[in-house]
């Protein structure tokens, strides 16, 4: 009993960690105005949806791995996951909760735009390195 | 013995560790976060003395590699705790406070040790090993709560130096990610293969998010921590 009572509250402090982390991760991109080449791919200029995240997410996994944006990348993966299931179920009975899931859905959406223009960025200067040898 | 993804993955810990310390020696801020890259260095020989005792010595199953493992892991606990109590002299710099904290962290540390060894003192033979565990176990406990007191004051005092609430909130992952797993496993032992598993890649959790932010995150940004927590967030 003790055990469960620690598992629960283990992982509402998880959250309470892991919800703010994620928004600083993303509040480092949110300054960063979009290429107008991936603004053409994604068709997001300023805002996104949540829904488009999967449609970015696959474009990025086209782009050349990028060692140094992989970890957040994943954890904005599982921090979208998490907004999904808060979307899908708590944030049914709070149209609150539900507009800023959507929202939170929408800035990991445009975090990921920001991630593949970087990708793109940087494979470019990766060609231009390679062409120069 | 372990099988190759378990060894991969002290490989990507050990390889991680090391960067943490590579990133905070590139950005000049070893000094500033002396602890917690000191923490990161004994983790990396750690990791090369396991490797080394799973190679040489039986493997996991060993004894060696057993007291090994618990005896280090109360090691760094300990470095680990002084480090987040670094991180609340770096809150609390401006109110030099610094003798107070340092002071009630070796009370706190003693206290932990005290009631640790009360546990352990009934029930068990070999002692010092199991204090060992204890300790560390309790360790993690503490450090949980003391990290959600340290995100409380950071976001009471509306600290906006954006590394410093990246690590403060790395730590709270990392320790809250523990203290899961470590209930789970006591939840039944059936969790406890599951949690065996777990264990190493909540490891290498740290390291990651630290190595994130000595690397991306400039020692002079600024962040509002407010906006960062969840209620009423924009």
């Amino acid at each position: 009993m003790i055990a469960a009572i620690i598992l629960v509250c283990s992982l509402a402090f998880f959250l309470q960690f892991f919800v703010p982390y994620c928004r600083s991760v993303i509040a480092s991109s949110t300054g960063h105005v979009l290429s107008l080449e991936v603004q053409d791919v994604t068709g997001i200029s300023e805002q996104a949806a949540g829904d488009d995240f999967a449609r970015v997410m696959q474009l990025l996994m086209l782009c050349p791995d990028r060692p140094e944006d992989r970890s957040e990348i994943r954890a904005i993966g599982l921090y979208y996951r998490i907004l999904n299931a808060v979307k899908t179920t708590v944030a049914r009975l709070a149209p609150s909760l539900m507009a800023w899931a959507e929202k939170e859905r929408g800035r990991c959406t445009y975090f990921a735009a920001v991630a593949l223009d970087r990708r793109v960025a940087f494979s470019r200067d990766l060609l231009a390195q390679q062409i120069e040898a | 013995m372990p099988g190759s993804a378990s060894y991969a993955i002290l490989l990507l810990g050990t390889l991680l560790e090391a960067l943490v310390v590579v990133c905070a020696v590139r950005r000049k801020v070893l000094k500033k976060y002396f602890v917690l890259n000191l923490y990161m260095l004994l983790c990396v020989f750690v990791s090369l003395g396991r490797y080394h005792i799973l190679t040489h010595d039986g493997g996991v199953k060993s004894i060696t590699y057993r007291y090994f493992y618990f005896y280090s892991d109360a090691l760094l606990t300990i470095i680990l705790y002084f480090g987040l109590i670094s991180l609340y002299v770096s809150v609390f710099e401006e109110m030099k406070v610094e003798r107070y904290l340092r002071i009630g962290a070796i009370v706190l540390l003693a206290g932990t040790s005290w009631f640790s060894y009360a546990v352990v003192s009934q029930s068990s033979h070999r002692m010092l090993t199991y204090f060992a565990f204890e300790l560390s176990q309790n360790l993690y406990f503490v450090g949980l709560v003391l990290t959600y007191v340290l995100w409380a004051a950071v976001l009471k005092m509306r600290h906006t130096q954006a590394l410093l609430v990246q690590l403060v909130l790395s730590l709270g992952i990392y320790f809250s990610a523990y203290a899961a797993s470590y209930s789970l496993s006591n939840l039944h032992p059936t969790f406890y293969s599951y949690v065996a598993y777990m264990v190493p890649v909540i490891g290498c959790l740290l390291p990651m998010s630290w190595a994130y932010a000595f690397w991306r995150v400039p020692d002079e940004a600024r962040l509002s921590p407010q906006r960062l927590a969840m209620a009423g967030s924009r």
